[in-house]
C-alpha cells in the first residue's frame, strides 16, 4: 500500500471518528429542543456531553489538518469549492460551542431561550450540511482541469444531496438520543429511548431512499458493487439490531449499533470514491485522486510516523475520559453547565 | 473591493480576534496550574478557591478561543486555496500535528478538569490542568512553526511548481521559530498575568476580598514581570534575526528609506511620506538602531530603496516595499506597550519584595487595571507588524499574497463571510467581556446561582439527606 493510500484511510478513519463521536453530541444538542421538557432536563442533557463535545470536535479539526497535510489539493478544492456551506457550518459550530459554555452563566429566561435556539441550529446544521457535502462527493462536482470547483447553488443542493443531509441529521439525532439513555435516568431516559425508537421508521425510509438514489444517480456501485452491497447489508443488520436492543432496553448495545451504522455509512463514502477523492462531473480526467492530490513522499512519511506514534495516546486518554465520566448525570447534583 | 483585499481583511479580522483569546488561554492555564499546584502541595484551600475563580474566567475565554480557532484552520482552504495547494505539503504538516498533538490534549483534559473536581484524585486532577497548559503551549509551537515558514521558508524544495517538504527537522528548528516562539509565548504568559493582576488590583482598590486578591496578585505579578522582561529579550533577538532574513521588514519598521549611517541612529518618531519615499520631523537616538540590529554600537542598516532595487533584480519587477506607516507605527506601539508592562511589573515585584502590597497607592492599582489592555495592544501590534511587514509576500520570496487567493471563490462570497464572521466576533467579544465582568463582580465567594437546585420537583429531596 502506498502512503497516500494509507492517508486516504486515515482521513476516512478521522471522519468516522468525528461522526461517531460528534454525531452523538450533535444528537444530544438537538434533543435539548426535541426531547427535554424542562430547564432541568435541558441542563442534564447538555451536561451529559459537557466533558466530551470539545474533544469530539477536534476530530473534525484533525481530519481537516490531515487533508491539508496529506492531500493539499483535496483540501484546497473542497474547502474553497464548498465555501458558503462551510461558512454556515463554521457559524453554527461557533454558536454551539459558546452556547454550552455561556447558557448556564445567565439567569433570565430570554438568555437561556436564545442559547437553546443556538444549540438547536448549531447541532442540526452541521450534520445536515456535512451530509450534503458527502453526498456531493459521491455525485461528482464541476471540477475543471485546474482542480478548481465552481459549483452553483443547484449543483450542490438537489434532491439527492438533501436526502443525504437529512439522513445524516436524523441518524445523529437517534445516535444522540441513545447516548442520552446511557447518561440519564428516570423518565428522561425512557422518553429518549422511546423517541429514538419512533425515529427508526423515518430513518429506515431515508436510508432506503438514499441507497436507491445512490444506486441510480451515481456510478459508485459500478466500480465497487460487491463490497458496497456487503456494507449495505451489514448496515441493515446493525439497523435492525439497534431496534431490537432498544426494545430490550439494552441501551449500550443499541448505541453501539447506531455507531456501527454511522461508521459503515461514512466509510462507505470513502470506499465508493476510492481512488478518487473528488469526482469531476465535467470530465473524469479532471478527478482528484489519492495520487494526484497527495503531498510528496517525504511529507507523507513524516506525517505517518507522527500520526502513528501519537494516535495511541490520543485514543488512550480519550477512552479514559469516557471511563471517568461513565456515571449518569442527575438533575440534583452540581451541574457545571 | 477586490478579492485580495477582502480575503486579507477576513484573515486579519479572524486572526486578530482569535489572538485576543489565545494568549489569555495560554497565560491563564499556566497560572491556574501554578495556583493549583500550591493547593495540592500546601493543602491551603485558598489556592483551590483561586484556581476555581480564575478558572471561571479561563473557561469563558477558552470557549471563544476554541470556536474561532476552527475558522483559523478552515480559512486557508476556503480563502487561500492557491496558497494551500502551493505550500500544503510543508505548511499542512505542522497544522495537522497541532491538532493531533495539542488540540486533542487540551480539549480532552479541559473536560476532565472542569468536570473532574470531585471525580478525580487531587493529584490526577492537577496533572489534568498541567496537561491543558502544556497543550496550549504546544499548540502555539506548531502554529508558529507554520508561521515561521511563511517568514523564512526552510526545509523544502520546489517540485513541479509546488513547495515540497524535504527536511522536517529544519522546519521545527527554523531560526525564525526559535525566536518567534519564545517571544510569542512569553507574551501570552504576560497577557494572562496582567489580566489576573489587573483584576486583583481593581478588587484591592475596591477593598473586596482583599486577602484573596492580594494572594492572586502575588503570583500574577511575578509571572507578569518575568514574562514581560523575557518578551523584550526575545523581541530583541528577533529584531536581530530580522535584519538578516527579512531586511525589508526591518527597514520598513524603522522608516528607513535609504541605508543608514554607520553607526545607525534609531528613529523614535517621524512623519512618513510613502509617495515621496522620505520622512519629515525625524527624532533620532544615535547608535540605538545599530544596537537593536547587531547588539553593538556600530553597523549600518540597509534601506528600503536599496532593497527594492536588489529584489527587482532577484524576483523581477514589482513593489517589494510593505505598508511602511503600518509597519513603522505598529512596531513602536508594541515596544511602548512592552516597556510599560516591564515598568508596571517591576514596581509591583519591588513592592511585593518589600512586603508593601498593602500600601500600594491608588494610582498604581488604577494603572494596573489599565495595564490589562497593554499585552493585548502589544500582541496585536506585534502581529500587525510581522504580517504587514512581510507583504507583498505570503511566503517570503516564494509566493505573493495576490497569487494566494482562491480562484473559484467570488468577492461576494468573501464579503458575505467577512460580514458574518465579524458580526459574530463583535457579539462574542461583547458577551465574553460582559460575562467576565459578571464573574468578577460576584467575586470568589459567591454561590453560583445557576448551580443551586430548585426544589420544585417532588422527588428532588430524595437522595439529599
Amino acid at each position: 500500500m502506498e502512503l497516500s493510500e494509507l492517508w486516504f484511510v486515515l482521513v476516512g478513519v478521522l471522519f468516522v471518528g468525528f461522526f461517531f463521536l460528534e454525531g452523538f453530541d450533535f444528537g444530544v444538542g438537538m434533543s435539548t429542543t426535541f426531547l427535554a421538557k424542562t430547564d432541568g432536563e435541558r441542563r442534564v442533557l447538555i451536561n451529559s456531553i459537557g466533558p466530551f463535545w470539545d474533544a469530539n470536535e477536534v476530530w473534525l479539526l484533525t481530519a481537516g489538518g490531515a487533508m491539508f497535510a496529506a492531500f493539499p489539493h483535496w483540501y484546497a478544492t473542497l474547502f474553497s469549492g464548498f465555501y458558503t456551506p462551510l461558512v454556515v457550518v463554521l457559524l453554527a459550530l461557533i454558536g454551539r460551542g459558546v452556547a454550552f459554555e455561556f447558557r448556564g452563566k445567565g439567569e433570565t429566561e430570554a438568555w437561556k431561550k436564545t442559547w437553546d435556539v443556538v444549540i438547536l441550529l448549531g447541532s442540526m446544521l452541521p450534520p445536515f450540511l456535512f451530509g450534503v457535502v458527502f453526498a456531493n462527493l459521491l455525485q461528482g462536482l464541476p471540477i475543471d482541469k485546474n482542480m478548481e470547483m465552481s459549483a452553483g447553488l443547484f449543483d450542490v443542493v438537489n434532491a439527492y444531496t438533501v436526502v443525504g443531509g437529512v439522513t445524516v441529521t436524523v441518524l445523529c439525532l437517534v445516535h444522540g438520543l441513545l447516548f442520552a439513555t446511557l447518561r440519564t435516568t428516570g423518565t428522561l431516559q425512557e422518553r429518549a429511548r422511546k423517541q429514538a425508537k419512533t425515529l427508526l421508521v423515518p430513518l429506515a425510509v431515508l436510508f432506503v431512499a438514499f441507497a436507491i438514489m445512490t444506486y441510480t444517480m451515481t456510478d459508485i456501485f459500478e466500480a465497487r458493487g460487491t463490497i458496497l452491497t456487503i456494507m449495505a447489508v451489514l448496515g441493515a443488520i446493525a439497523f435492525v439490531l439497534s431496534g431490537y436492543y432498544m426494545s430490550k432496553k439494552r441501551d449500550g448495545w443499541a448505541f453501539a449499533m447506531t455507531g456501527t451504522l454511522i461508521a459503515l455509512a461514512i466509510s462507505g463514502v470513502f470506499v465508493g470514491m476510492f481512488p478518487n477523492v473528488m469526482i469531476s462531473s465535467i470530465d473524469s480526467a479532471f478527478n482528484l485522486t489519492v495520487y494526484n492530490a497527495a503531498s510528496g513522499a517525504y511529507s507523507l512519511k513524516v506525517m505517518t510516523i507522527v500520526a502513528l506514534s501519537l494516535l495511541p495516546f490520543v485514543l488512550g486518554y480519550q477512552i479514559w475520559s469516557y471511563f471517568v465520566f461513565h456515571k449518569r448525570v442527575h438533575e440534583k447534583e452540581h451541574l457545571e453547565y | 473591493m477586490d478579492m485580495v483585499m477582502l480575503s486579507r481583511i477576513q484573515f486579519a479580522s479572524t486572526t486578530i480576534f482569535h489572538f485576543f483569546f489565545v494568549p489569555v488561554s495560554i497565560g491563564l492555564a499556566l497560572i491556574i496550574a501554578m495556583m493549583q499546584t500550591m493547593y495540592v502541595v500546601k493543602g491551603d484551600e485558598q489556592y483551590k478557591k483561586m484556581a476555581k475563580f480564575w478558572g471561571k474566567l479561563f473557561l469563558i475565554n477558552f470557549a471563544v478561543g476554541v470556536v474561532t480557532g476552527i475558522i483559523q484552520e478552515f480559512q486557508f482552504g476556503m480563502n487561500w486555496s492557491n496558497y494551500s495547494r502551493f505550500v500544503g505539503d510543508v505548511f499542512g504538516a505542522p497544522l495537522a500535528i497541532e491538532a493531533l498533538a495539542a488540540f486533542f490534549m487540551e480539549s480532552t483534559f479541559i473536560g476532565l478538569w472542569i468536570f473532574g473536581w470531585d471525580r478525580l484524585s487531587k493529584k490526577v486532577h492537577l496533572v489534568c490542568i498541567w496537561l491543558v497548559a502544556i497543550g496550549t503551549t504546544l499548540s502555539a509551537f506548531w502554529i508558529l512553526a507554520a508561521n515561521s515558514f511563511m517568514q523564512r521558508p526552510v526545509g523544502y524544495q520546489i517540485v513541479n511548481g509546488r513547495a515540497e517538504m524535504n527536511d522536517f527537522f529544519a522546519l521545527i528548528t527554523n531560526g525564525q521559530l526559535l525566536v518567534e516562539f519564545p517571544h510569542t509565548v512569553f507574551g501570552a504568559f504576560a497577557t494572562g498575568a496582567f489580566l489576573i493582576t489587573g483584576i486583583s488590583a481593581y478588587k484591592m482598590l475596591k477593598k473586596q476580598d482583599t486577602e484573596f486578591f492580594k494572594q492572586s496578585f502575588k503570583i500574577g505579578i511575578i509571572v507578569a514581570f518575568v514574562a514581560s522582561f523575557l518578551v523584550a529579550i526575545f523581541g530583541h533577538q528577533q529584531a536581530q534575526y530580522l535584519v538578516h532574513t527579512q531586511p525589508m521588514k526591518m527597514a520598513a519598521a524603522e522608516g528607513l528609506w535609504t541605508t543608514s549611517d554607520d553607526p545607525a541612529p534609531w528613529t523614535v518618531f517621524a512623519a512618513i511620506n510613502t509617495d515621496k519615499q522620505s520622512n519629515k520631523y525625524e527624532f533620532k537616538v544615535p547608535y540605538a538602531l545599530s544596537f537593536l540590529s547587531y547588539s553593538k554600537f556600530s553597523g549600518e542598516v540597509v534601506g528600503m530603496k536599496e532593497l527594492q532595487a536588489e529584489y527587482e533584480q532577484k524576483y523581477g519587477p514589482g513593489d517589494y516595499i510593505p505598508p511602511v506607516k503600518t509597519t513603522f507605527w505598529s512596531f513602536r506601539i508594541m515596544v511602548l506597550a512592552g516597556t510599560l508592562m516591564i515598568l508596571l511589573g517591576m514596581y509591583g515585584v519591588y513592592m511585593m519584595a518589600r512586603k508593601k502590597l498593602d500600601k500600594l497607592k491608588p494610582w498604581y492599582l488604577n494603572a494596573m487595571l489599565f495595564g490589562i489592555s497593554l499585552p493585548f495592544i502589544g500582541n496585536t501590534s506585534g502581529w500587525v507588524m510581522t504580517e504587514f511587514g512581510r507583504q507583498p509576500w505570503t511566503v517570503f520570496g516564494l509566493m505573493r499574497t495576490e497569487d494566494s487567493i482562491s480562484p473559484s471563490v467570488t468577492a461576494g462570497q468573501v464579503l458575505f463571510s467577512t460580514i458574518s464572521f465579524t458580526t459574530i466576533y463583535s457579539i462574542l467579544g461583547i458577551l465574553a467581556v460582559w460575562l467576565f465582568v459578571k464573574v468578577i463582580k460576584k467575586g470568589p465567594n459567591a454561590v453560583d446561582q445557576a448551580h443551586t437546585v430548585k426544589a420544585n420537583d417532588p422527588f428532588a429531596r430524595e437522595g439529599q439527606q
